[in-house]
């Protein structure tokens, strides 16, 4: 066998350190891959709006898991009581393990109480994908709206996440925003927990 | 010496994943059925105290005669459950928490559905 390393083997997937694991991953196998998703979802659907969903759903997963993944890891096992305690974390940490950084702002709505707005220059997953005009208002970043769904509906904080582009004087390519619009239960236990 | 301690983890939609019996249980023909009853009467006591603190392990919550109910709450609302005649603190915490990690394992195997039941 040709290894120069003593790496333990594992006999069980089970028994592995669940610890840091590796950080990075090829960000051109990344795109890669989720060019391949949305192709694949393409063939199956029929309009748009389902083709959003159904990223949506894909990234609803992941983000069940990086939440109780992510408690665990970096927070000492703390969970988030919270509205802007769970937001933050999104803001921060969820996004430095996926992307590498934090998010460009977090902002409040002004309109409605329950609304609040990520947004960022550039979404990763939009980096290599350009939208035919016939698509009009299609947005790839559906998933990571998905993404942040899954980790908000799972800490307990059901919420109606979208993205949207939002054009930007003096810019070529429009900023993205992924909108978070709490259910009314959130906003009653927030008020209640004082 | 009877030893009874049972061991349930149970979804955020209160549906039970996995249940277990620890120790040499002496099956009593009408209270078969009793720790999942006690354990099941707790469940609305710890809905209340997950959302007041921010620690995971919420210590001994409830008393049934001389039995105690212990839980732990993980991130995305899953309650472990644990049911026995009292003992120290700190050889349940860390139970949970290896508990805790096993399960993470578990879910992250993408084709596992959260919330479904747990058979290995």
């Amino acid at each position: 066998m040709i290894g120069t390393g003593k790496i333990k083997q594992y006999a069980n997937v089970l028994d592995k350190p669940l610890g840091k694991g590796k950080q990075e991953v090829s960000l051109s196998a990344f795109a890669f891959l989720f060019s391949e998703l949305v192709q694949y979802n393409q063939t199956q659907v029929d309009n748009i709006s389902e083709l959003e969903t159904r990223l949506e759903d894909a990234g609803y997963a992941v983000g069940a898991r990086v939440l109780e993944l992510l408690c665990h890891r970096d927070k000492g096992n703390r969970r988030e009581t919270r509205l802007l305690g769970i937001l933050s974390f999104v803001h921060s940490t969820v996004w430095k393990v996926l992307f590498g950084k934090v998010a460009d702002s977090l902002e409040k709505g002004t309109e409605h109480e329950d609304e609040y707005m990520i947004s960022e220059k550039e979404l990763l997953v939009n980096r290599f994908i350009s939208i035919p005009k016939d698509m009009g208002t299609f947005h790839c970043g559906a998933f990571v709206a998905g993404i942040v769904k899954g980790v908000l509906e799972n800490a307990g904080f059901p919420a109606v996440v979208t993205a949207h582009f939002v054009p930007v004087e003096g810019q070529q390519r429009p900023r993205t925003t992924i909108l978070i619009k709490f259910a009314e239960e959130v906003l009653r236990r927030e008020a209640r927990l004082g | 010496m009877t030893t009874t301690a049972c061991f349930i983890i149970v979804s955020r939609n209160d549906i039970p994943i996995y249940e277990a019996e620890v120790g040499s249980a002496a099956k009593r023909e009408d209270a078969a059925q009793l720790p999942q009853f006690i354990l099941q009467a707790a469940l609305d006591i710890v809905q209340d105290l997950a959302w007041t603190t921010s620690a995971m392990f919420l210590k001994a919550i409830d008393k049934f005669n001389d039995l105690v109910v212990s839980v732990y709450v993980t991130a995305d609302h899953i309650r472990f459950m644990l049911l026995l005649d009292s003992r120290s603190d700190d050889g349940i915490k860390s139970f949970f928490q290896e508990v805790h990690e096993l399960y993470i394992k578990s879910l992250l195997n993408p084709l596992y559905l959260p919330g479904s039941r747990i058979t290995s």
